[in-house]
Parts: structure tokens; C-alpha cells; sequence
């Protein structure tokens, strides 16, 4: 059996070679096809490069490495160009068929045997392309996960030596941890001394981001640095009392004008009210 | 056994550690730091914990300690210098070192132990 099989190996081989052109143009001819639109002669370089790669890894004992570069390149041009990963396997299977008319001319069994060891091939070919489609949009989706993390988290100056957190959208425990990590971070460099959490971005809060919320004000505390909680909205506080949640000593504040006063007359700073532009013009009239 | 200096500056007692706390070495600094606020009459006690990186429960328990010591002997402890990571050790440990003041560096350390002396003084007189 294995002679029969290392045969009709063998006579696939002689038919992509021979019938080159033939079985390339229906192949063609069926991926342009099932493509619809797009760029067809951008297509025909490429599929030829496959072919001619995929003829190349049978010499060479079965290597499909420079085979799977060209389909991972594939893939993702396609999915650039908003094919669906399935259509472009369709468009790879489609090689079977556009052989199998070249096989059903020649009619003999070892070409018949090497059909099925060759449509094995092509299939995992073709699910090497759905496969290497979802490793980009993993990588996609990974890549964007961290940017809004960089960038959901600034740190801002208020004033000298106060500093504010903006928090907006819901808190887990790895986005509460990075800002943790920056706030204390920004207290040690720019020396501040006073800190204001803003949560009127915060979604919701439960036990678990309002335990968060205390840890980085305790952690700060350690380092000699003071947290005001702010922007905390009526639904909020009545949540947050609901649940029986303590801050225990730790100053909340309803916005985060409150808190800045605070955390000014804490630092030392008076403020007055001149009187306003308004105030002096009702004067002059 | 390596020990911890003890520095004096003016009626402040300031340590600086630098090196890998070992057990042998964290009593003989509490009991340097408590004979040394004795005979100086130190009103304060600065420790500076900057080029601390790893901390554990022992070495939270060990600042805890020597705060206490200084304030049987009337003297504010301030810790200063604590990095971020090591904040954030402290807080999963459970540790929140009730009792010691801290301040972000030394500078503030020092001008959080004047302020403290002033309202000290202030009380007093009033």
C-alpha cells in the first residue's frame, strides 16, 4: 500500500507540473470568482507564488515553512481588504477542485490515491489561513487592550504639589493596579503631597473596586502622601452605604472643585474672591 | 553583623538603611536608636527607607516597633522615602503601620517633625 501511496504522491506531482497552466487558470478562475471584487491582478501574483511554493515544498521532503509565510500574507491582505477568513479557506480549497478535473482526465488509481493525500494537504493549508487570521486579530485586540490602558490612566497636575487621577470607565483589578502604580509613581517624582481620585467616570462601584480605592489611598498614605475621593455621584453614595462599604477617615468629596479647595487649604494656600469683572461694571453704570 | 548608623542633626535622629535587613541587625538597631534618644534627648527619629526595595511583615512590624519605642521616650517617628512597590507590598501584607507618620523624602520628613514641634510648643504656651 505505502509503494501505492508513495506513487500517486508522485503522478500529483507530474499533474501540477505538466497541467501547470490548465489547473492555475481554474484555480483562477474560482477564487476570482468567489472574490467578487478586488484587485485581480494583485491576486494572480500572489496565488502564482503560492503555486509555484507549494510545487517547490514537495521537491523539498514536505518543508511548508516558505508555503505558510506566503498564506499568513494571504490571509492577512484579505483581511485587510474585508474578506471574511472563511472566504479566503474557500478560495484555498479551491485548488482541490480545479486539480481534480486534471485527475478525472488522467482516470488512474494512483492519481486518485494521490488526490486524497493531496486534498489533505490543502486542507490544512486552509485552516492554516483561518488560523493565522485569528493570530492577527488576537494580536490586534492585545495591542489595543494595552493602548487604552496607557492611555485611560493620566496622571494630572492641579496644583503645586497636588496632583489628580481622572478615572473614567469601569475599574478591574489590573487597570487599578496601573494607576495605583503611576499615582505613586507621580507622588515620589514631582514630590506632591496631596492626591485627588476622581471617580465621576466610574461607572459603578462595588466592594471590590471601592477595596481598590482604599488600598491606593492606604498605599499612598504610607508613602506621606494624602487621597481625596471625589466625583462621587447620589446613586454612588447610596450604593456605597448600601453595601456597608467603610472608608473609615479618608476625605471624599462630592466634585472635584471640592476636593482641590480641599487639598489647597490642606497645603496651606488661601484663596479670595476678587470682585468681578461683572460686579465692577454694574458699579461704573 | 552589619549595623545601622544612627545620625544626629541638631535634636532629629536620623537612620538611613542601606542594606539588607537581617534580624540580628534590626534588634541592634532598635536598641541603638532607643539608647540614643535617651542620651541626646532626640525629639525626632527620621528613617529612611529610599533604597529599600523588598519588604516582607518582619520589616513592617520592625518600623511599627521602633515607633512605639520612641514615642514611650517622646519622640515622633517619621518614615520617609518609601517607594511605590514597596507601599503596595505593605497594603497586600494587610500592614497599614498605624502610628508612624511618613513623608514623601527626607526634606519633608524634617519639616513634617518642625511642624509637629511647633504645634507642640504652641499648645503649651497657649
Amino acid at each position: 500500500m505505502s509503494v501505492s501511496a508513495e506513487a500517486g504522491r508522485r503522478r500529483i506531482e507530474e499533474l501540477l507540473q505538466e497541467h501547470q497552466e490548465r489547473v492555475f487558470k481554474r484555480w483562477l478562475q474560482l477564487a476570482a470568482s468567489s472574490a467578487g471584487h478586488g484587485d485581480r491582478g494583485d491576486l494572480t501574483g500572489q496565488l502564482r507564488e503560492i503555486y509555484q511554493a507549494l510545487k517547490q515544498s514537495f521537491t523539498d521532503s514536505g518543508d511548508l515553512s516558505d508555503l505558510r509565510g506566503l498564506l499568513a500574507e494571504l490571509s492577512r491582505s484579505r483581511a485587510r481588504h474585508g474578506f471574511s477568513p472563511s472566504e479566503t479557506a474557500v478560495m484555498v480549497f479551491g485548488l482541490k477542485e480545479a486539480l481534480y478535473e486534471s485527475v478525472e482526465a488522467d482516470g488512474s488509481p494512483e492519481a486518485l490515491r494521490g488526490f486524497i493525500w493531496f486534498s489533505r494537504i490543502i486542507d490544512d493549508l486552509g485552516l492554516f489561513t483561518i488560523e493565522s487570521y485569528a493570530v492577527a486579530r488576537e494580536k490586534v485586540i492585545i495591542d489595543q487592550a494595552e493602548q487604552l490602558l496607557e492611555l485611560s490612566t493620566p496622571v494630572v497636575k492641579l496644583w503645586e504639589g497636588i496632583v489628580a487621577v481622572p478615572l473614567v470607565g469601569t475599574l478591574d483589578s489590573a487597570r487599578t493596579q496601573v494607576v495605583m502604580e503611576k499615582l505613586l509613581q507621580t507622588l515620589v517624582d514631582t514630590g506632591s503631597e496631596h492626591a485627588v481620585i476622581d471617580i465621576t467616570g466610574v461607572p459603578a462601584v462595588d466592594t471590590q473596586v471601592a477595596q481598590h480605592l482604599l488600598k491606593t489611598v492606604v498605599a499612598a498614605r504610607l508613602m506621606g502622601a494624602e487621597c481625596v475621593i471625589s466625583g462621587i455621584r447620589p446613586q454612588i453614595a447610596h450604593t456605597i452605604v448600601t453595601l456597608g462599604i467603610e472608608f473609615g477617615d479618608i476625605v471624599t468629596k462630592a466634585s472635584l472643585a471640592d476636593a482641590l479647595a480641599h487639598a489647597l487649604r490642606e497645603s496651606g494656600v488661601d484663596f479670595v474672591r476678587r470682585r468681578t469683572h461683572v460686579a465692577v461694571r454694574t458699579e461704573e453704570r | 553583623m552589619d549595623r545601622v548608623p544612627v545620625l544626629k542633626l541638631g535634636d532629629i535622629l536620623i537612620v538611613s538603611i542601606q542594606i539588607d535587613l537581617q534580624d540580628q541587625s534590626v534588634l541592634a538597631l532598635q536598641e541603638d536608636l532607643a539608647d540614643q534618644v535617651v542620651a541626646t534627648g532626640a525629639r525626632g527619629v527620621i528613617i529612611d527607607i529610599t533604597a529599600v526595595e523588598i519588604v516582607d511583615s518582619f520589616i513592617g512590624r520592625m518600623l511599627a516597633t521602633i515607633a512605639a519605642i520612641s514615642r514611650m521616650l517622646d519622640a515622633d517617628t517619621v518614615v520617609v522615602g518609601m517607594r511605590p512597590a514597596v507601599a503596595i507590598t505593605l497594603v497586600e501584607l494587610g500592614l497599614s503601620l498605624g502610628g508612624v507618620r511618613t513623608a514623601l523624602n527626607l526634606e519633608k520628613g524634617v519639616a513634617l517633625l518642625n511642624h509637629l514641634e511647633g504645634s507642640k510648643i504652641a499648645s503649651v504656651t497657649r
